[in-house]
């Protein structure tokens, strides 16, 4: 199981080998437990965190909803990244994690599609953002694309984007920067507005 | 090299009681698929 891929763990468990999750689960725990730990600095919370993504990702695998767009570590940290969110929503509204430190605007366009969605209308609203936002990512450069998508979709930190890509912190930092200004741009030009 | 570099990331690894409990969710769960939708039930 050791040498299997990822992708071939998925298909055997899909398939009802219960070892190949096993061996997913084990090969990517500590990646993953230290990605949500560092995030809320809380053991027994990490754990909530880290049980409750998994059991999506159980879910969404035995349905089939698994679509080999990406790597699954990105994937599996993507949706612990959401469920932080959502604990720190429910926890306190006036906590509000967003891009501010970058902007002196009152929210971050990325928040939007982070929102929890409770129904049908809120499915189809946020997936509408989510289309039009990656439209929009169409028209940055590729290393801006590269960096949006992994700092807001995929919810990796500063730091393990600039290892992802190479880059210093920085450089990084500056990217993401850029990206967004130019984001505004297209929105006021197109007279673009995402809201729900 | 320095041995304790306070920069370093400690890596973490999370219960053995929370992996066993997803293994033992897995092995429970059950997918029910009907026209529109899937359910997924626990068989536990």
């Amino acid at each position: 199981m050791k040498l299997k891929s990822d992708s071939l763990l998925i298909s055997l468990y899909q398939e009802g080998d219960e070892e190949a999750l096993s061996a997913l689960i084990h090969r990517h725990q500590k990646e993953l437990f230290t990605f949500i730990f560092y995030k809320i600095n809380d053991e027994d919370l990490a754990n909530d965190v880290f049980q409750d993504t998994f059991m999506k990702i159980i879910v969404m695998l035995k349905e089939g909803r698994y679509n080999e767009e990406g790597k699954f570590i990105l994937w599996a940290k993507r949706i612990a990244h959401n469920l932080i969110i959502d604990h720190f929503r429910s926890k306190s509204k006036n906590i509000k994690v967003s891009e501010t430190t970058f902007e002196t605007d009152e929210y971050s366009i990325f928040d939007l599609i982070r929102e929890p969605s409770e129904n049908i209308e809120d499915q189809l609203v946020t997936n509408q953002i989510q289309e039009d936002l990656l439209r929009m990512l169409q028209f940055l450069p590729k290393n801006q694309q590269e960096v949006i998508k992994l700092r807001f979709f995929d919810g990796l930190s500063f730091k393990e984007i600039a290892d992802h890509t190479d880059m210093s912190i920085n450089t990084t930092l500056g990217r993401v920067r850029y990206a967004l200004i130019n984001l505004r741009k297209i929105m006021d030009e197109n007279k673009i507005i995402l809201t729900r | 090299m320095r041995k304790n570099d306070p920069l370093k990331v400690k890596t973490l690894k999370p219960k053995k009681e929370t992996i066993d409990f997803l293994l033992n969710f897995s092995k429970g769960l059950e997918i029910v698929k009907t026209k529109n939708k899937n359910y997924p039930i626990n068989k536990n």
